[in-house]
């Protein structure tokens, strides 16, 4: 086969549409569950789409654009599809109840299995064990697709997005959010985010907290919850109880890369993704990848737009074209966490992604090539939650070395 | 008397103050775009906002749906009320009317179930 998509989700089905338009035909997705769409299906509030269709959509609503292009081009996928393994040759063994276990050789192999949250278990919180701890994620599953509430009263540690949204829906349900504890001095979520989900309710957003212990029996009955420091380090003697019967842990999310492992992929150690060129390309030729399985994304759109180029480019791989005039490496002053693409194999004009690794106001992004500056851009707040961009003309890019990116500014 | 609010209608999440006199807005500044000062001035006298949330099918599953329009902001939790014993046969298509009118808006389906 041509081209395998291993990932139904947004990442998965607009690189296949892509893909598609781009002349591939014998291609298909591998989704891991009962239907297309991936984490969209169970984000039912707006908010999407912005950029791209320049309205607001839910999460099915966005996830459906797509969908729907997936069936009417006749793009295949099979469902309830597990990948087991990928081969550094692009052989790629699955499983389903129809088939069994089976396996496909393919020319080129797109990854978008998107990512996974960061577990209770990496927070090393003390305390009992007991029920009514989830993952945020989990819980909007229970409440949006099962019907299933988690609990009355709630305490959520971490002010990303996806706490935030869930701090508003079990409000919406009937309980009770007590409290959103961030362990930073900022919040992770976008500002519109802190305005529509939690001061619309009156829910306290409690910066540098975070929950010290857990107690409870059988179920949870109640948490700690203490002020860090500027090392991020409980503070003795600011323990405060708080009775809840549910904790939700929305505290990252990590890129799901096993499959990219037994790929022989060479994964970036910052953004727990694969390293990757302007193309998307891994360092194994033919496997791309794309959307939160190479790095986390805040808003879906740029997912989409990401997704189009690996399709795309996976197309011109599957008929043999192969451009290299570069072998630039992007580096990192660490003020700026990362870039992706980490590598430029083409001269084209390439948009950069990256993020910071703290909020800094009055920043300005500069890039250097051999110690001469080639791009500049100045931004009057950049924080951690908030992915930037900065395009690389075509005709700065050198034929080897480094690209180094710096970031300027008042912390 | 100034007011300060982030502006909700895109993910940029614009800080903005709007100024006023004896109830009568007298400036908006900080939006980057028109929209975000159509929006202060709704906030400041008839704030609204999208609700979205389930609703139960017959069979007992969620069916995902949204306000087709803003709503008051004061009825968000009474629209969660109204929409408790509702009931929807599946299928539904995205886009399909699951109330007429719930304080001001339809109530459609926001996902394709069954
Ligand atoms: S003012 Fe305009 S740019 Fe700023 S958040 Fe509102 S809509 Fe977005």
């Amino acid at each position: 086969m041509e081209l395998v998509i291993i990932g139904g989700g947004p990442a998965g089905m607009s690189a296949a549409v892509a893909a598609y338009e781009s002349g591939v035909r014998d291609m298909m997705i591998i989704e891991r569950d009962e239907a297309l769409g991936g984490i969209l299906r169970q984000c039912i509030h707006n908010g999407f789409g912005l950029h791209r269709f320049g309205e607001e959509l839910t999460g099915p609503e966005y996830a459906w654009k797509y969908e729907k292009q997936v069936k009417e081009l006749g793009i295949p996928f099979k469902l309830n599809t597990t990948v087991l393994d990928i081969t550094p040759d692009k052989t790629i063994t699955a499983v389903n109840p129809e088939d069994g276990v089976f396996t496909i050789k393919a020319k080129a192999v797109i990854l978008a299995m998107g990512c996974r949250e960061r577990p209770r278990g990496a927070l090393n919180i003390a305390g009992t064990r007991p029920a009514g701890i989830y993952s945020a994620g989990t819980a909007q599953k229970l409440v949006n697709m099962k019907g299933f509430m988690p609990g009355r009263s709630v305490v959520i540690l971490g002010s990303g997005d996806i706490g935030l949204i869930m701090a508003r829906r079990m409000t919406l349900e009937g309980a009770e959010v007590k409290a959103v504890c961030e362990l930073m001095p900022y919040s992770g979520g976008l500002a519109r985010n802190i305005e529509q989900c939690l001061n619309d309710f009156k829910i306290p957003l409690r910066l540098s907290h975070t929950v010290v212990r857990v107690f409870g029996k059988e179920r949870l009955t109640g948490v700690s919850v203490a002020r860090v420091d500027e090392n991020r380090r409980p503070v003795p003697g600011t323990e405060e109880y708080i009775p809840c019967d549910t904790l939700l842990l929305s505290v990252g999310l990590i890129p799901e890369n096993e499959l990219s492992k037994s790929a022989g992929i060479a994964l970036s150690g910052v953004t727990g993704g694969p390293e990757v060129n302007q193309d998307r390309q891994t360092t194994v030729p033919g496997i791309f990848a794309c959307g939160n399985v190479l790095h986390v994304h805040d808003l879906v759109d740029f997912v989409s737009e990401e997704a189009e180029t690996a399709g795309k480019k996976a197309a011109e791989y599957i008929i043999g074209i192969r451009k290299k005039n570069a072998d630039v490496t992007l580096k990192t002053d660490g003020r700026i966490r990362y870039t992706v693409p980490q590598r430029i194999t083409e001269k084209s004009d390439v948009n950069v992604y990256f993020r910071v690794g703290d909020v800094f106001r009055g920043a300005c992004i500069n890039v250097y090539s051999g110690g001469r500056l080639i791009a500049s851009r100045k931004k009057a707040r950049v924080a951690p939650g908030e992915m930037e961009v900065i395009k690389i003309k075509k005709e700065l890019i050198p034929d080897s070395g480094e690209l180094y990116f710096e970031l300027e500014a008042k912390k | 008397m100034v007011r300060e609010l982030t502006c909700i209608i895109c993910p940029m999440g614009c800080g903005i103050s709007v100024t006023s006199e004896n109830g009568k807005i007298t400036g908006i500044s900080g939006n980057t775009c028109p929209r975000g000062e159509a929006y202060a001035r709704e906030e400041c006298t008839n704030p609204v906002r999208t609700v979205t949330t389930t609703v139960l099918s017959t069979d007992g599953r969620p069916v995902p749906v949204k306000t087709e329009h803003p709503i008051p902001k004061s009825k968000v939790l009474d629209c969660m009320k109204q929409l408790d014993s509702v009931r929807v046969k599946l299928p539904v298509k995205i886009g399909d009317c699951i109330c007429e009118d719930v304080f001001g808006s339809r109530i459609i389906s926001s996902a394709n179930c069954g």
